[in-house]
């Protein structure tokens, strides 16, 4: 018996007990396993150049990808207004692991609402769940807006949702001027950033076009504000946060189009907030007013930024901007745009982040990394690592276009550390796999999923990205700004001096390497 | 401060007419159904269940493809399960549920994975079978020592007209016998995960029981050969369960599914008896095990020392004398440790309350641990529970519990609010909204990333987490002092 009721032995422990050990290797009788040998060569064939070719002529078979499907990414825009339940019209299954995901993410609650659709309404289509679920939503969870987008099953069979939500509003599910924006997010187009964009282009359309006409819609009066759209963001907590002090340093009179900072990081406190912040429904409304509007995030914007720019708003895309000359590139253009100077404090932070960066480089210089991730994310962390003299040899995103590839490849042109890296639009994670054996580097970055690469091919994760499951609360840490760069910078130091130590902690044999100072 | 019994069970009566006055009368009336105070004469719960959750009330509930493809074949470490359709649903299930099991992940074994047809809109259009069909080679290409592949159906497959199964068909025959499985476990088909459990008990016995494969298994059956059914070996909980099975002398040959195996499956046929754990996803086919080949089979719980017990003695019942005496030896060697464990931790926890909702066997099952404990449930439901589980419910509950079924969002968080038991055993979508409101929680799907919580050996973690959730000192601190008096 190896458990202890002292010391109680987790899982972790336990079962590497000779008594455990000995049953798995008994159970192996029963289970047809592979015998050794053949088990063995096989996993070094996985290894080999002839293995990685006959990985990548793969043309149907997705493993391990590294994207999510559009609803998810309507959920995300949706709880970014105030008061906003989310209300995915499809298969109730989905929205359970929406939620999940999120609450695994964030460790933090996530409020979204299924019209629960079964096979009757596969047949016979889901009005009825609409007006049975609007009206129970509205009841219940009393929002000040209901934000819907649907399940593939609802895109399939085709339900058409601008009639579906005028039948129930008819039927008096919800009030006749209550806010029900909507948007078809089919999971077999685009991925979640496709479903962001849909989502949030919807919501600024029912509040500028006149409600799905039951208003007339917004005449423009050109203000000075500046609109700011944060996009599908696994930091969005930290991020936004960074965004608004940077903004109020600055003096800028700004709207967050899609705040989810608050409803994200909600006090322990004796009382839970199902909705918590975001967007105030009339700001969003008069955010039709500004003079412009900016994404953070381009590849989660294009349908969103068309829309703003179709009204008459100066739009300016930025991708993920992480480093010096990414914020450069973005306070400048905040600066011009809403004729407010870069002020000092903030020219101190860049100094800041410039001396660190000049104090630690020697450590990042000429290393090797490999990187995944949503479009804008891996552009903004190529252009960081570009910066910090780091090769970004394999670049990859499953939800990548031609048209980010083309962007990637005009960032690593433009630097001398870009020579001899590439880029991999469309690919999946066990590709990565391939590529970390055939053409190791040093390091990887990516999401949680990246452990199974760590685990198998050895290469040291640091993750960014997401779902970050595994590792607690970097999410509330800004990755944006010259304060978020500076996070980075020392999220990508220690592990690249754990990661030193660990390599030269042998007594008697590395350790003469085993620095105290660094 | 305590109440009586007549007293709780007024309190419990008022909390559900007060949920219930929200809602539009029609959805009152039916979500009434699902709600009640046990009476303890009673032979079942008093409430509905296995119905169609009603639209946007946050139910808990997942889809028919989570109970095949997340519950019962996922698991099955050597074959590769496709999700096929869109990406999301292998997505967000990928990994997640903590079936541990012992391989070398993308060689040998696959649980960890996320195989995926990915669909795009012109499958959707032209029909995804071609897909498909080229799929399993390059599986076949990349991952040749797989064993056996299943096809887990996304909701598009069924409304598109694929014909997944004349696929799978065809690939087995190329593929001298293989085993390839095509799961109808489309996520609109039925009311919850039961329906997938149901779906994918009948694909084992249409597609693995009812065809040869291409690796027969054979071994010298004993007189004390059984298989572990409905064990999804979650953070251990099968192995700490084989090992006593072990212990008293009998030979376990299959797992059901944590940790499982084709071969497994297909053993199972010789075992003597089959011992089943979580029966609501895996009686169908233990009952037609018995049907089909006259295997017997027995519930058990492990959750808790007098649960075991118990249930190491019903379980030697069908034995002779040899695994009797082996029964008792197991119970006798593990006393000290529970004597321990309890002694350690009952004065911590004597006396506590617990409200529980989950799925499958749990609502009931780990009532008795949590006894063991010296803690009380007050408060149970299932998120996909039949009639027959809320039957055997009865045996585990005190009169005046309040009991739940298919509860939403804003029942169970005014039910807690309104009962305030010092500790919540529920799920990832509700851990956090409870600890918001200051109350322990304790993950009662994924063990919160503990476990095992099965066995001797699992009830020692089991009390030392049950224990760190409630005894937590941040507890005391939700309350900001300057904000004493609320």
């Amino acid at each position: 018996m190896s458990q202890n009721a002292d010391k109680v032995l987790d899982h972790f422990s336990l079962f590497r007990s000779q008594e455990y050990v000995d049953m798995f290797e008994n159970k192996k009788a029963f289970e047809n396993a592979v015998p050794v040998a053949e088990l063995q060569s096989a996993v070094d064939w996985t290894k080999t150049r002839e293995y990685r070719d006959l990985n990548f002529a793969r043309e149907a078979l997705v493993v391990n990808p590294a994207k999510a499907c559009q609803p998810l990414g309507a959920v995300f825009a949706a709880v970014g207004f105030e008061g906003t339940l989310p209300f995915v019209h499809g298969s109730q299954g989905c929205v359970a692991y929406y939620r999940s995901h999120f609450s695994r993410h964030f460790k933090e609650p996530t409020s979204c609402v299924s019209s629960s659709m079964t096979e009757d309404a596969a047949v016979f289509g889901g009005l009825n769940n609409m007006i049975d679920g609007l009206a129970n939503a509205y009841n219940l969870y009393k929002p000040k807006m209901i934000a819907v987008s649907t399940t593939c099953m609802a895109e399939v069979i085709g339900d058409d949702l601008n009639a579906f939500i005028k039948t129930a509003k008819e039927k008096g599910s919800v009030p006749a001027a209550f806010d029900v924006p909507f948007t078809h997010t089919p999971a077999f187009v685009g991925s979640h950033v496709t479903g962001y964009d849909n989502t949030m282009r919807s919501i600024l359309e029912h509040f500028w076009d006149g409600k799905a006409g039951t208003e007339p819609p917004l005449v423009r009066e050109p203000r000075d504000s500046i609109n700011l759209i944060g996009g599908f963001d696994g930091y969005a907590v930290g991020n936004m946060r960074e965004v608004k002090r940077l903004f109020s340093l600055m003096g800028v009179n700004y709207t967050m189009l899609g705040d989810n900072s608050d409803v994200w990081d909600t006090p322990t406190d004796g009382h839970f907030r199902m909705y918590d912040g975001g967007t105030k429904l009339e700001d969003a409304a008069a955010a039709v007013h500004a003079k412009a509007t900016i994404s953070m995030q381009e590849f989660c914007t294009l349908k969103t930024l068309a829309y703003a720019a179709k009204k008459g708003h100066e739009v300016a895309a930025f991708n993920h901007p992480i480093g010096v000359a990414a914020t450069d590139r973005f306070l400048m253009e905040v600066a011009r745009l809403s004729g407010r100077p870069i002020p000092e404090e903030i020219t101190r932070e860049r100094g800041r982040l410039v001396d660190a960066i000049a104090d630690s480089s020697a450590h990042i210089h000429g290393k090797k990394f490999a990187l995944y991730g949503d479009p804008d994310l891996t552009l903004g962390l190529t252009g960081f690592l570009l910066e910090l003299g780091a090769e970004p040899v394999h670049i990859l995103a499953s939800n990548g276009t031609p048209d980010w590839e083309a962007r990637v490849h005009a960032l690593l042109d433009a630097s001398p550390f870009g020579k001899g890296c590439h880029v991999y639009p469309g690919r999946d994670l066990w590709h990565m796999r391939s590529l970390l054996f055939t053409e190791p580097v040093d390091f990887l970055i990516g999401n949680t999923y990246g452990k199974f690469l760590e685990r198998d091919t050895r290469t040291p994760l640091i993750r960014i990205g997401f779902p970050i499951f595994d590792r607690h609360h970097h999410h509330r840490y800004p990755l944006w700004g010259y304060q978020g760069a500076m996070n980075t910078l020392v999220k990508i130091l220690d592990k690249v001096f754990d990661v030193t130590d660990a390599d030269t902690m042998i007594p008697g044999k590395t350790d003469y390497s085993f620095d105290i100072i660094r | 401060m305590d109440l009586t019994l007549d007293e709780a069970k007024a309190r419990n009566a008022e909390v559900i007419t007060e949920a219930l006055s929200v809602y539009p009368d029609k959805t009152a009336k039916k979500r009434a159904k699902h709600l009640n105070v046990y009476e303890g004469d009673k032979p079942d719960c008093g409430v509905k269940s296995n119905i169609k959750s009603v639209p946007g009330v946050m139910t808990i509930r997942g889809c028919a493809y989570a109970g095949s493809k997340g519950v019962v074949w996922g698991p099955i470490k050597d074959m590769i399960h496709i999700s096929h359709g869109p990406v999301g649903c292998g997505q967000y299930s990928w990994a997640a549920r903590r079936n541990y099991y012992i391989g070398v992940t993308g060689v040998d074994t696959f649980v960890t994975m996320q195989f995926t047809s990915d669909f795009q809109e012109k499958d959707i259009v032209f029909g995804g079978d071609k897909k498909l069909d080229k799929i399993v080679d390059e599986i076949q290409a990349l991952f040749p020592l797989n064993h056996g592949i299943t096809i887990q159906s996304e909701c598009p497959i069924g409304l598109i007209g694929d014909d997944i199964e004349a696929v799978a068909k065809k690939k087995s025959k190329e593929y001298d016998g293989k085993t390839i499985v095509p799961v109808r476990c489309e996520g609109f088909r039925g009311v919850s995960q039961s329906l997938g459990h149901h779906i994918a008990n009948d694909a084992v016995r249409d597609w693995v029981f009812e065809r040869p494969g291409d690796r027969p298994v054979s071994f010298e059956s004993t007189a004390y050969d059984v298989a572990i059914i409905g064990d999804y070996n979650i953070g251990g909980d099968a192995w700490s369960s084989r090992i006593l099975l072990e212990e008293m002398g009998l030979r376990v040959i299959a797992q059901w599914s944590g940790d499982g195996s084709l071969a497994e499956l297909e053993n199972t046929p010789k075992a003597k008896l089959n011992i089943l754990h979580c029966y609501r996803s895996m009686n169908y086919i233990s009952r037609y095990m018995e049907e089909k080949f006259g295997i017997p089979w027995v519930e058990y719980n492990f959750f808790g020392p007098s649960k075991v017990a118990e249930s190491l003695r019903a379980i030697a019942s069908h034995f002779d004398d040899h695994i009797k005496e082996g029964a008792e030896r197991v119970i006798a060697k593990y006393q000290p440790l529970m004597d321990a464990v309890i002694a350690k931790y009952k004065p911590r926890l004597q006396g506590k309350k617990v409200m529980l909702y989950v799925g499958g066997l749990r609502p009931r099952h780990v009532i008795g641990a949590y006894e063991d404990l010296g803690m009380e449930v007050i408060g149970t439901g299932y998120e996909f529970g039949h009639n027959d589980d809320y039957q055997r419910t009865t045996h585990y509950v005190k009169d005046g519990t309040l009991i739940y079924d298919d509860v939403t969002g804003y029942e169970f968080e005014k039910f807690v609010d309104r009962l305030q038991p010092d500790l919540v055993g529920s799920g990832i979508k509700e851990k956090y909204v409870f600890q918001k409101m200051g109350v322990p929680f304790r993950q009662m799907h994924s063990w919160d990333y503990s476990g095992p919580y099965h066995g001797y050996d699992g009830f020692a973690i089991f009390a030392r987490d049950m224990d760190m959730a409630i005894n937590n000192p941040v507890w005391g601190l939700a309350k900001a002092p300057w904000n004493a008096e609320q």
